[in-house]
């Protein structure tokens, strides 16, 4: 099968995996400013998307995005590490229009991952999770709330600066992976040309720096909004 | 004004292919500064083998950047600090008095050293052998105009084909990626009437080549494009990945 035992083919599966994760960074972007504007119409959309069937569907479907997106990820980058060779340069230079991110893709999809293991844990762990477990009422500091009041959980942990900070940190690395990730997945499929390449590059880093903003947003809000 | 420097060099010393190297240091005086980097060589060369030294190995041929036999990674550049410029046209001009320059050959596992700074780079010309050509069937002359190609097609083959397949692309990767060179051997021809024919078969069959001589998978770093002598374009490679697809689809 060409989609996994070409180099292109590969690539491939890595970058539609990618474009798939972009879509759902928007969604997940757009629904986060929602909680600026109406708490109640960020729980709603929070219980929407609790334990309903097409809820868990879709979270399954999305998991393989990420899984296929991790495990391909890693498989290339032990294939490149031995095309490279055994023997290393002793003098390496980023030569100009070479993007950082471009170079270390695969240490900020670590820092991404890392972080999103503490998201689960203080979100997806208490909200989505626990409903499938079948309760009600979840410990959020030293009350309890509904898995559903997704506003409680956004007030509660971004009020804490130590939190509010590590996400910060967490959009960055973000921003950088998506710089160069976007356009790399188009130039990929193929969508691109000596015109086209400069135009993706913009609008990777237009759409990086939107979402990143609006997660960053909703973040600050928050913490703002808890010591106002 | 060129003037004359002095120079220290660390240059890859490597027995054989399987022998280990190291580095080595060398130090060079009163240098032209409007001789060419290979000139240099050539002179550190007569200092060694005066010495009684092993000379350096290193590829050379037509000395004006056409041929594609130079390669070194000076002080981590692929065919050192100057842009779009052969080993051979690169001028110690572009070197201080009193620099340090290291001197490393290609490394990456599509390129196994023969010698000190030499590789085989005989990958390249298998993944050629594989698919980049076009099979006709010799006859009369065709006339010029039987073929209208448009300008714009015309052009972008030509930057293709500018290639020389020095091996510069592999070198600057971090991924190992063959993939500028493959994309634009497969580009200059696709491009064209002659070359379309055979085009899914030809980008199947170069692809498969590159993968089995364990080049690695393309990240779109840049570096290849940045370090290429000719300045050959990762627009290219999206062409190619396109063709690819596209066969891939097709059957």
């Amino acid at each position: 099968m060409w989609l996994l035992n070409s180099s292109i083919g590969r690539k491939l599966i890595m970058s539609i995996s990618g474009v798939f994760l972009i879509l759902f960074l928007l969604f997940h972007a757009s629904m986060n400013v929602a909680a600026v504007f109406s708490e109640e119409a960020y729980n709603a959309i929070c219980s929407f998307l609790g334990a309903n069937w097409y809820a868990v569907a879709a979270t399954l479907v999305l998991a393989a995005g990420f899984l296929i997106h991790i495990i391909y990820a890693i498989w290339l980058t032990l294939l490149n590490r031995k095309a490279r060779g055994s023997d290393r340069y002793a003098v390496n230079v980023r030569p100009k229009n070479v993007e950082w991110a471009s170079q270390n893709m695969f240490i900020l999809g670590l820092i991404v991952v890392g972080f999103l293991g503490l998201h689960f844990t203080q979100f997806w762990y208490k909200m989505m999770f626990a409903e499938l477990m079948g309760h009600h009422e979840v410990a959020l500091g030293s009350g309890m709330v509904s898995p559903q009041d997704g506003a409680a959980f956004i007030r509660y942990y971004f009020s804490n600066i130590i939190v509010v900070a590590l996400y910060l940190v967490w959009y960055v690395a973000l921003w950088f992976h998506l710089t160069h990730g976007f356009w790399s997945a188009i130039q990929t499929i193929g969508w691109s040309n000596g015109i086209w390449l400069k135009r993706w590059q913009a609008i990777s880093n237009i759409f990086a720096t939107l979402i990143c903003l609006a997660f960053a947003f909703v973040t600050i809000f928050f913490y703002l909004k808890s010591i106002l | 004004m060129d003037k004359n420097i002095n120079i220290t060099l660390k240059v890859w010393r490597q027995k054989g292919p399987k022998e280990k190297g190291a580095f080595e240091t060398y130090k060079l005086n009163n240098v032209s500064q409007g001789s060419s980097f290979l000139e240099m060589l050539d002179v550190l060369n007569e200092q060694l083998v005066n010495e009684g030294k092993e000379p350096v190995a290193f590829d050379h041929d037509c000395r004006e950047g056409i041929c594609g036999m130079c390669s070194l990674y000076i002080n981590g550049h692929p065919h050192g600090p100057d842009s779009a410029v052969t080993t051979c046209q690169l001028h110690m001009r572009k070197f201080d008095d009193g620099a340090t320059i290291t001197v490393e050959p290609w490394r990456s596992a599509g390129f196994p050293v023969i010698r000190d700074l030499m590789v085989d780079r005989y990958a390249y010309d298998k993944i050629i052998q594989a698919g980049g050509f076009v099979s006709v069937n010799t006859g009369g002359i065709p006339d010029a105009n039987a073929i209208p190609i448009p300008k714009k097609d015309a052009d972008l083959a030509m930057d293709a084909a500018a290639c020389i397949g020095c091996g510069a692309c592999a070198a600057a990767c971090k991924n190992g990626s063959a993939m500028l060179f493959v994309s634009a051997k497969v580009s200059q021809l696709a491009l064209l009437p002659q070359g379309k024919i055979e085009a899914a078969r030809r980008a199947k069959a170069m692809v498969a080549k590159m993968d089995e001589l364990g080049f690695g998978n393309c990240t779109n770093t840049r570096s290849c494009e940045a370090e290429c002598p000719k300045e050959v374009s990762i627009s290219n490679i999206a062409r190619l990945n396109r063709e690819y697809i596209a066969a891939k689809l097709q059957d």
